[in-house]
């Protein structure tokens, strides 16, 4: 099943005009659009039953409660997971993140332990670990990358020791768009005793994801890139890892009983969510990825690869143009990354912007990945359900209309 | 916004023909300079004889706003006394801020870049080099 063409009337951002022309939104890596659907979700909630939940005994709280709960099912389904209670909810992937690095790290990472990453991570996925790494005396090593954006896993064994404790590592680029091999270095770190943490930021939108299959222990999303509302995201964990590990943050909710010296925990995954949470948000994380599913992330996925194959083929034709990342729509996500002779990001995303096209300049988030290229930022396009391949026509006339502009042509 | 407000003509010729790039040598104050959010970096360097700005010159990455500001900026204060390339970095920097009114100042060719107050992100592009310049020259003598 396609995804239909009519899929653009359920996103009303999109019917604007921006300096005249109809917005082309190729910003999704950053945050997604958001459907009708989702946005009515969070409107019901205020307007019908906006009140907290675990607390209340009333109907509203009740209503609340169960929509909350009922969103955990519903993230938990789509991941693949073995029951809700593996979804603990988070402000952001970011969250989730520091969440297993402080949880999970502390308790088992010690002095001359050894945290793997990799060299196309988001700050996200590396700062954490290095907070872990610089308190606990560990050292943190990097699988590097190639020429075409892929990992380098010839040496993976000899970068896993027996000192490896952590894994983690981006499914898909966030600037390269790769799809990295998450389940064959699994296998691989698991043979060595390690843990596997992933950063699902960029993959739980766009393909489908099954966390038992990839064999993984931690996945983190954000829900904000996967239609729903900022505010909003989560990990998934493996219920023995989250019944071991202690909480992240202390205060309410979070705990089973206190006293003035000491308090025992709620059981998982309440235990580490402390505090009053995003239960909008959260009910319409629950509507998105239905919504996701309606479509059919197997639609989704194929529907961005044929966009990906089509623009890689048509920025061909733009001259000067260094595509980052795989040249090809093989094990590549709706991300593509560029750079152009003469011309400074900034410089070509503020030109497109005229035309009413939204890209990212920048690094976004993955310095040390523009470091080891050799250049300080690049431009961004990312797609999803509802890009079209006339607004990837209007990049690459607006690309062209960059260079005229900045006589590089 | 039309893009002929951000992108006048001078601005593109600074762009395109730098004008002072490099390093200055032997330099009395050389300082760096950089735009962490959008990665630019500034390096610039000066050499000073009685008070007078004998030699200035920049290097460093960045976009036609921060590069072609950069150029101006030396051709602007090179031969010019240290007291008055001070007042010119206040002049800019009110202007870019909008804090003083078109004109206070006769800012010559550097007011082409008064169109980048309407893109705020931009902004910042423009001032890195002139906020250079200005720790370069308090390295010299403490404002
Ligand atoms: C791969 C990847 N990881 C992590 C993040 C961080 O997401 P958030 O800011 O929602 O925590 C992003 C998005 O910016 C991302 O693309």
């Amino acid at each position: 099943m396609a995804i239909p063409a009519t899929i653009r009337d359920d996103f009303p951002i999109l019917k604007q005009r921006v300096h005249g022309k109809p917005l082309v939104y190729l910003d999704s890596a950053n945050t997604s659009q958001k459907p009708r659907a989702v946005i009515d979700a969070l409107v019901r909630y205020y307007e019908e039953y906006n009140a907290n939940i675990h607390r209340g005994v009333y109907a509203i709280a009740e209503r609340a409660t169960a929509e909350y709960e009922a969103a955990r099912a519903k993230v938990a389904r789509f991941l693949g997971a073995a029951e809700p209670a593996e979804v603990v909810f988070t402000r952001n992937i970011t969250e989730a993140l520091n969440l297993v690095a402080h949880s999970w790290g502390r308790r088992h990472v010690g002095p001359g332990d050894e945290i793997l990453t990799t060299e196309m991570e988001h700050h996200s996925d590396l700062v954490p670990w290095q907070f872990l790494a610089q308190e606990r005396g560990a050292r943190l090593r990097h699988i590097p990358f190639d020429d075409a954006g892929r990992l380098v896993l010839g040496d993976l064994d000899r970068l896993l020791t027996e000192r490896t404790k952590i894994v983690s590592l981006v499914h898909v680029s966030n600037t390269f768009g790769t799809v990295n091999p998450v389940a064959e270095i699994a296998r691989r770190a698991h043979a060595h005793g390690a843990v596997v943490v992933v950063d699902g930021a960029q993959s739980a939108p766009h393909r489908p994801i099954d966390v038992q299959a990839l064999g993984v222990d931690f996945f983190g999303f954000t829900g904000h890139k996967m239609l729903a509302p900022m505010g909003v995201g989560g990990l998934w964990a493996r219920r023995a890892f989250l019944e071991e590990m202690e909480p992240f943050l202390g205060g309410g909710e979070m705990i089973s009983d206190v006293w003035l010296d000491h308090a025992t925990w709620n059981e998982v995954p309440w235990k580490f969510e402390a505090g009053t949470q995003n239960v909008g948000d959260t009910i319409a994380l629950g509507v998105a990825v239905e919504y996701l599913e309606a479509l059919g992330m197997d639609a989704v996925a194929a529907h961005e690869q044929e966009l990906t194959a089509y623009a890689l083929e048509q920025l061909r034709d733009v001259p000067g143009l260094r595509i980052l990342g795989p040249a090809g729509p093989a094990d590549r996500g709706g991300v593509i990354s560029f750079a152009m002779d003469g011309v400074h990001p900034h410089d070509i995303a503020q030109v497109l912007d005229e035309d009413g096209v939204c890209v990212r300049a920048g690094h976004h988030c993955t310095k040390p990945l523009h470091r080891r290229l050799g250049i300080g930022a690049s431009v961004r396009a990312s797609f999803y359900v509802y890009t079209t391949r006339e607004e990837l026509d209007v990049l690459t006339r607006s690309l062209l209309k960059v260079r005229s502009l900045f006589r590089v042509a | 916004m039309s893009l002929d407000t951000l992108y006048r003509e001078v601005i593109l010729d600074h762009y395109s023909h730098p004008r002072n790039r490099g390093v200055v040598e032997p330099a009395d104050a050389v300082r760096d300079g950089a735009n962490p959010l959008c990665g630019d970096e500034i390096r610039v360097s000066l050499r000073v004889r009685d008070g007078v700005v004998e030699d200035v010159r920049f290097e460093g990455k960045g976009c036609s706003i921060s590069q072609a500001s950069a150029s101006m900026m030396t051709e602007r204060v090179k031969g010019r006394p240290v007291e008055e390339a001070r007042r010119t970095i206040a002049a800019f920097k009110g202007m870019m801020h909008a804090e003083q009114a078109p004109g206070a100042d006769d800012l010559g060719d550097l007011e082409a870049l008064q169109g980048v107050r309407k893109f705020p992100v931009r902004v910042k592009c423009a001032t890195l080099s002139w906020i250079t310049l200005e720790l370069a020259l308090d390295e010299l003598s403490p404002a």
